[in-house]
């Protein structure tokens, strides 16, 4: 050992890598002087005045649009090299340019949700000293897939691109795509049945994969064995590098013709820039003050004989999104009183919230402005540790990462819309986006009788929110990604042995209000020359994911309607009708006309079941919330509701007021519902001391209970108010076991004493 | 872009043509838009209060003077202080089974009563329906928004609320 050391002591000093930050310093120097001044000033790097902008504010914008240009068009190109119609059809990926410290400077279109993601994940190979060990060098390539690092699941990769400018690091260009399977414990790329991160799939937990600009032929062979579509893994790969060494490009020449010194004022300045911008938009657009929009969900797997006892349990996921706008124009996003992570994939890491976060933000506050980090440094989050939102577990799953996350936002869209509405601009006011659900999502043998793994995105097209001034968008939004897109038909029955037998809007699924949600669709798709193929369900049954605005109802829930061993191919032979959809499950043309072994209930969220040949799956996707009285829907539109099979047409008087054919008839119709609303109705107060009631009594189904009991056992705070508002004794709580719950006061006991 | 009165109007009452709307979406948004919306909103109703904050569809925060605010309804129900929950003061309707919940969505389609229920929250005057929760049973009522009435007027408006 001695001799060791001694050896080494004789090796040369210059041999020692010198820094790759700026003035002579590394990149984690940067990195922690960056946010000292951002802590001490309260501005990014501190900057002052915003000379540059200030003293050739075309240039600036000059600079800006370049950028910018170079990430859109190496998005445009780079996705033909995939294979994956997630990625070449959907759009599913998107390129970031960053500081030498990780803080994003412009980005592509996409799924910006990521760009965030991503500068988590630069910051963390900085932090850990990668600079030292592996290296960063001009020509290296890095990648993560790990949420805990800076990601929301498991199959979005991320490849990231160090760019030098002599021999300093002056930023790094990153680019994500989300793969069609990851290679986790069930197929596809969401999977459901992970309940634990080494079930979640392939796990790159921000690695250095190659050099001198090529993949390292270890991480190439590994990734042929790590997924069950390795041509669609492979490709991606290669888009997304192609797309990173074409930012890298666009950034150089930006430089080599505006002069390094420019470039380097430029990328901070604009950075403070969009910090400022943020700041002014929220004060321009919002009201201070505190907004309020709990969400819930549900994790049904006491039915998975597949899990172990501990998992196989019903739990209720709780978001009690609070929202507060300060006065000095910050905006907060409080999770406090959130339940337990829990034994599924649906856990979250404060990475992938804050990506939720930018996204919206994208959608909302800031969809003209320069995007990038600045805004994020306008935001305060408080993601509790042990929560949902932030599982603090290093064994946890995060597979299925946007199960929740995305009802969880539902609260963002509906608190900024009440600002919307109160400082006039009636024309941004929008009522909370569907669940992008189900997921046709599965994989076996093919209708080439090969392996393969399919996750459908028609689930990109759901229902969007309702407005103030205009219904929702039908069959057209997805809330991670601004460029909603289903795909073609097609195109899906090439790479899934399912063929499509019908598509088409389902009706009922917006949620009502004078002016409804956008309305989901369905699908059905039969098993088409596979031996045998295991297919998920993804989405909500039991609980309703949203809440409308100022009296609009949340989205229809959905339901399961597969069957199998159908005698769907003797009725083509006796050419006898068959269903194309399912309208109406209270009158299920699926049911009257098929016969087989019928799945058709409140199970929306399922393990892997088996599919074969002439088996059947019915595929409905959700619709948005509604906004307004629905009573005060325009006759003439509810009509069109009807003829365009939107509505069925008993709900036009149950829900609308509306007698169909008798405008008049159905003025006195609302009259009569509103006298009885004052007769059905109870004021607030007397019901309260019923409800209070059934608390102390916990007459509720344990789910509810287990989430009420998580909720008080983590946030000492979101205790006593629920405790003060139901005048409830002390000490009240439920009596159910929590073992979450505990383990996570285990860990951050085991986390705070390693810490000191 | 400033709105001319007529068209924040027209935009309010829904005709205007998509194109034109897209194109008020698309524009940057007028500093002036609150105050020109607060004359907008006091001409549509019949009473006399000055609207400090226009506060979802149908309620207003009214000044009352003498520094009190409240919720009022465009029918001419008051609630309460706009610091307290008006939810409260509020008519409502819970809809916790099977039978109640197909009334508005179909079989299947309408949730699971044991696990969430709707609250519907109605105007005690005019009973027109303002708030819908979907939440569990025991769930306290939400208190959806609470603005910082001054912080909005002294600090961004940069004048003093109305009295």
């Amino acid at each position: 050992m001695a001799i060791v050391d001694g050896t080494r002591e004789l090796e040369p000093l210059a041999e020692q890598a010198s820094a790759i930050g700026w003035e002579g310093r590394t990149a984690r120097e940067m990195l922690l002087e960056s946010e000292r001044q951002f802590a001490e000033t309260g501005r990014y790097w501190g900057i002052d005045a915003l000379e540059l902008k200030k003293n050739d504010p075309i240039r600036f914008e000059k600079l800006f649009s370049r950028l910018r240009g170079g990430l859109v068009s190496a998005r445009e190109t780079a996705l033909n090299i995939s294979a994956s119609p997630i990625v070449k059809e959907i759009g599913e990926l998107s390129f970031a340019l960053y500081t030498p410290e990780g803080d994003s400077v412009a980005l592509s279109t996409g799924i910006i949700v990521h760009v965030h993601t991503m500068s988590d994940a630069i910051k963390y190979m900085i932090r850990q000293d990668y600079e030292d060990n592996p290296g960063i060098a001009p020509g290296d390539i890095f990648t993560n897939n790990d949420a805990m690092i800076g990601d929301v699941h498991n199959a979005d990769v991320q490849t990231i691109v160090p760019i030098f400018w002599e021999d300093e690091l002056v930023g790094w260009a990153a680019g994500v795509t989300h793969e069609i399977d990851i290679g986790a414990k069930t197929p596809g790329s969401v999977p459901v049945g992970p309940i634990a991160r080494y079930e979640d799939g392939i796990d790159l937990p921000a690695k250095k994969i190659g050099s001198n600009d090529e993949l390292w032929r270890d991480h190439v062979l590994a990734g042929l064995k790590g997924t069950r579509t390795p041509m669609y893994w492979t490709l991606d790969e290669r888009t997304r590098i192609a797309g990173c060494h074409m930012v890298r490009e666009s950034v150089e020449r930006v430089i080599l013709e505006e002069g390094i010194d420019s470039y380097k004022r430029f990328i901070r300045e604009v950075i403070e820039d969009g910090r400022r911008s943020f700041q002014s938009r929220v004060r321009e657009m919002l009201i201070p003050g505190r907004y309020r929009a709990p969400a819930f969900t549900e994790n049904a797997f006491a039915k998975e004989e597949q899990l172990p006892s501990y998992a196989r349990v019903d739990t209720m996921m709780h978001a009690p999104v609070e929202i507060r706008v300060t006065r000095d124009a910050k905006l907060e996003m409080d999770y406090e009183g959130a339940s337990s992570w829990g034994y599924h994939s649906s856990n979250c890491t404060p990475s992938a919230m804050q990506g939720a976060v930018w996204v919206q933000l994208t959608q909302t506050l800031i969809p003209n402005d320069k995007v990038n980090d600045g805004a994020y440094l306008g935001l305060n989050t408080n993601f509790p540790p042990g929560t949902w939102t932030n599982h603090s577990n290093p064994q946890a799953s995060t597979g299925i990462a946007w199960a929740f996350l995305i009802p969880s936002f539902m609260g963002f869209i509906k608190s900024v819309s009440r600002a919307l509405q109160a400082r006039g601009f009636v024309e941004e006011v929008l009522a909370p986006y569907g669940l992008t659900s189900n997921a046709f999502q599965g994989g076996g043998i093919d209708q080439y009788g090969k392996q393969s793994a399919t996750t459908n995105f028609g689930l990109s097209c759901v229902g969007g929110g309702g407005k103030m001034i205009l219904d929702g968008l039908d069959y057209a939004a997805a809330m991670w990604n601004p460029e909603g897109d289903m795909g073609d038909m097609e195109m899906w029955e090439l790479i899934e042995p399912f063929l499509y037998i019908g598509q088409r809007v389902k009706p009922n699924t917006a949620g009502p209000g004078r002016h409804r949600g956008g309305s989901g669709y369905e699908a059905l798709r039969l098993a088409w020359k596979t031996p045998f193929y295991e297919m998920q369900n993804i989405g909500n049954g039991r609980m309703f994911i949203q809440t409308g605005l100022w009296g609009g109802y949340p989205a229809a829930t959905g339901y399961r309607h597969n069957v199998r061993n159908t005698n769907f191919f003797d009725l083509v032979e006796r050419r006898e009708p068959f269903p194309t959809h399912d309208p109406d499950p209270a009158d299920s043309a699926l049911e009257r006309m098929v016969e087989g072994e019928r799945q058709f209930d409140l199970e929306t969220t399922t393990l892997p079941e088996v599919m074969r040949q002439g088996d059947l799956y019915l595929c409905t996707f959700r619709g948005a919330a509604g906004v307004g009285d629905a009573l005060e829907r325009p006759y003439d539109s509810v009509m069109a509701d009807i003829e365009g099979e939107y509505l069925l047409p008993r709900y036009a008087e149950s829900v609308y007021g509306v007698v169909p054919g008798n405008p008049e008839a159905s003025e006195t119709r609302r009259s009569e519902m509103r006298e009885e609303r004052g007769r059905n109705a109870v004021p607030a107060r007397e019901w309260m001391q019923g409800e209070r009631q059934r608390l102390l009594d916990r007459e509720m189904i344990e789910p509810v209970q287990r989430m009420y009991a998580e909720s008080i056992r983590l946030s000492e705070g979101w205790a006593r108010e629920f405790r003060e508002f139901w005048d409830l004794p002390e000490d009240f709580d439920f009596d159910v076991a929590t073992p979450t719950v505990e383990l996570t006061h285990t860990l951050l006991a085991d986390q705070a004493g390693a810490t000191k | 872009m400033k709105l001319e009165d007529e068209a924040l109007r027209d935009l309010l009452e829904e005709r205007l043509p998509r194109s034109q709307v897209r194109a008020i979406q698309s524009s940057y948004k007028d500093p002036g838009r609150f105050d020109q919306y607060v004359a907008l909103l006091q001409e549509r109703v019949e009473w006399d209060e000055p609207i400090v904050l226009p506060f979802g569809e149908h309620l207003f925060i009214v000044s009352k003077g003498g520094g009190d605010y409240v919720v009022k309804c465009d029918c001419g129900h008051e609630f309460a202080d706009y610091r307290h929950n008006w939810k409260l003061e509020a008519l409502i309707n819970v809809r916790d089974d099977d039978e109640s919940l197909r009334e508005i969505y179909p079989e299947k389609m309408s949730g699971d009563p044991d696990w969430n229920q709707l609250r519907e929250y109605f105007c005690p005057g005019c009973k027109t329906l303002l708030e819908v929760e979907a939440v569990p049973p025991g769930y306290p009522v939400v208190h959806d928004f609470l603005p910082d009435l001054d912080g909005f007027y002294s600090e961004w408006l940069g004048r003093e609320l109305p009295r």
